[in-house]
């Protein structure tokens, strides 16, 4: 059914719809409008789920850990500060092998108090085993989180899944989206190591290191396990509901000289910049990444490439084109743009490609080449 | 506590002596499954599962055991929202006044006076009265009890379990190596506590207080409390002044419970 939604309503509509058993969740912008409608949605009787208003985004993660253990399906949502107050708890839940779906609106991180996008807030969850997808439209939003509780709940994934939005450059943008009947797409949920008191056991037990390593492998087996499940999953929910989905959304890759490479509305931007950019007869192409965990395999060989990073870690580089050049080996220009919601346009994309001076970084706005 | 509460129960557990106690993986020495959880995140991931439990129409037990760190310090903040939000789940605190299990650094629950290996030269801090914390929360039932009386915990512990919503034990729990007493002295040393009145055994149940008999008796006549003090080398060279704090301290307490009890009668 055809709708007009903000990426917030689409992220709770979904949620409505894949009806997980438990909700627990705190409030910050931009992510709040997710959690008013969920909590419209059960207390107008419209989802049947337990609705857990807790105190703070730490015990939001702890309750999701309580209530997926028991083998119910689990939901929450954060952004920014929230996202990094349960850092500790984000850990857990993966190590703890639960199937949590998370959305994080993608915020900058203070000082100072700034509530635009920015992705180093999740970019900062990347070493804790949780499956990470970024999207770029409300429609991909809305399709991503129903596909996210398949592949988490996978028994052969078993690891929390985050679905990142940009703040309000998709939180609160209204675009079409066209829900689906759901049917049997997702499957009912089956913890194999799900609580019971018939058989008692223990759960996070002191272990040793001769055990301890074998359960971070088993993390990390399960991660490239992942990657045949989400394919599988993107490729039926294509075959059912007629939208197709993929690591990476290639346009015009394949004659490219050139591909600028980004996460999400920045990603779907880039697009814009290319069909310029062709039309001045420079042979450009976007690969926008969706799953950054697990890390997709990127062909980049004999391009250029031009990534734009809106996150960094200081002392280091962009993220996203440090992962890139550890992954793939290449030289690339590395251009910082749109922290804490600076504005880029397709016209800047066009112009970093344009201007691009490989094996450099562009702090864009402060017009430094370092 | 678990022979009390029946096999239909599962245990939440934040970093403390008990998650040691448990054994080694894979081994487990409890026979209802335990969750281990993070040192702050008991009481949230209790309130999870309780939710999921009555969610399927379980009546499983959720209770939380943790230590006077993760209650009265690290933990407060998810204890008062799982109260606040009305959990049905116990919560037992075992407090044995210090950090336990990284070598006895003070807590929120050490008393004035208590020497500990990050007070060197005595607590100049009261304890934390956790109990008035908890009960502004009003829960259906709370209590306090002691690690000497055995049978009063059990009894408290299938009492609080009969009540839908929070409910909350908090166990005083005599440590010999953090104490430094010998062990042997353990079930006495509870009882000097109790008897001198550094520790009061009462029940709240729906707001109404009421005082258990072996500390009635030690109202009517306390123990002097340096017989309590002196045999524990936490107290060692404590100043007089502050034995005088902590004996105003026992009869303001007194005094406030014995009020509640007649004012609830």
């Amino acid at each position: 059914m055809k709708k007009i939604a903000t990426g917030n309503k689409a992220v709770a509509e979904a949620v409505k719809q894949a009806n997980p058993g438990v909700v627990a969740a705190y409030p910050i912008t931009p992510q709040t409008e997710i959690v008013e409608q969920i909590a419209e949605f059960v207390s107008g009787g419209l989802m049947p789920s337990r609705y857990i208003a807790v105190e703070s985004e730490h015990s939001a993660m702890a309750a999701c850990i309580g209530a997926s253990i028991t083998g119910v399906r689990t939901f929450t949502a954060t952004s920014s500060h929230g996202l990094l107050y349960m850092h500790e708890m984000t850990n857990w839940a993966a190590g703890a092998r639960l199937p949590i779906v998370m959305a994080n609106v993608n915020r900058s991180l203070g000082p100072g108090w700034n509530i635009w996008a920015e992705h180093t807030d999740a970019l900062q969850e990347r070493d804790t085993g949780w499956l990470q997808v970024y999207v770029s439209t409300v429609q991909e939003a809305y399709d991503a989180i129903l596909m996210a509780f398949r592949i988490a709940e996978n028994n052969n994934v078993l690891l929390p899944v985050m679905v990142n939005l940009d703040g309000f450059l998709l939180s609160h943008i209204m675009q079409p989206v066209d829900t689906v009947e759901l049917g049997d797409f997702i499957p009912a949920i089956h913890l194999p190591h799900a609580i019971d008191p018939k058989h008692p056991a223990g759960y996070g037990t002191l272990t040793g290191p001769d055990q301890q390593f074998k359960f971070r492998w088993d993390i990390e087996r399960s991660m490239r396990d992942s990657v045949k499940v989400i394919e599988e999953t993107e490729k039926d929910f294509a075959k059912r509901f007629n939208r197709k989905y993929g690591f990476t959304e290639d346009y015009l890759c394949e004659d490219a000289d050139v591909i600028v490479i980004a996460l999400g509305t920045l990603g779907k931007e880039a697009e814009v910049a290319v069909d310029i950019l062709r039309k001045e007869g420079i042979k450009a192409g976007s690969m926008r990444i969706r799953w950054l965990r697990p890390f997709p395999k990127l062909n980049l060989k004999g391009k250029d490439v031009v990534v734009i990073d809106r996150d960094y870690s200081f002392g280091f580089g962009g993220i996203v084109a440090s992962e890139i050049k550890a992954k793939t080996g290449i030289s690339l220009y590395s251009v910082i743009a749109g922290i804490g919601g600076q504005e880029v346009t397709y016209d800047d994309i066009a112009g970093f490609v344009r201007t691009r001076r490989i094996g450099e970084e562009l702090w864009f706005g402060v017009n430094a080449h370092v | 506590m678990l022979k009390a509460a029946g096999p239909d129960t599962v245990m939440v557990v934040p970093a403390c002596c008990t998650s040691v106690i448990q054994g080694i993986y894979p081994n487990t020495a409890f026979n209802v499954p335990v969750y281990n959880i993070a040192f702050g995140a008991a009481a949230a991931c209790a309130s999870g599962m309780s939710n999921a439990f009555r969610a399927a129409g379980k009546k499983t037990n959720v209770i939380v055991y943790a230590g006077d760190g993760g209650t009265l310090d690290i933990g407060i903040q998810a204890m008062s929202g799982a109260f606040e939000r009305g959990t049905d789940f116990l919560y037992i605190c075992y407090d044995n006044e210090a950090y336990g299990n990284t070598g006895m650094q003070r807590s929120g629950g050490t008393p004035m006076g208590a020497k500990t290996t990050t007070t060197p030269t005595g607590k100049t801090d009261a304890k934390k009265d956790i109990d008035m914390i908890i009960a502004a929360h009003d829960p259906p039932y709370m209590a306090t009890a002691c690690a000497a009386y055995p049978q009063d915990i059990f009894k408290k512990v299938q009492k609080a379990l009969t009540f839908r919503g929070p409910t909350f034990i908090h166990i005083l729990a005599p440590c010999p190596p953090g104490w430094r007493y010998p062990t042997e002295k353990s079930v006495e040393m509870g009882k000097l506590a109790v008897k001198s009145g550094m520790w009061v055994l009462y029940e709240r149940e729906y707001g109404k207080v009421t005082i258990g008999p072996q500390s009635k008796a030690a109202m009517k006549r306390p123990l002097p409390l340096e017989e309590y003090l002196s045999p524990q080398g936490r107290f060692k060279g404590i100043e007089p002044k502050i034995v005088e704090i902590l004996k105003q301290r026992i009869a303001k307490n007194y005094q406030r419970l014995a009020a509640e009890e007649e004012a609830s009668a």
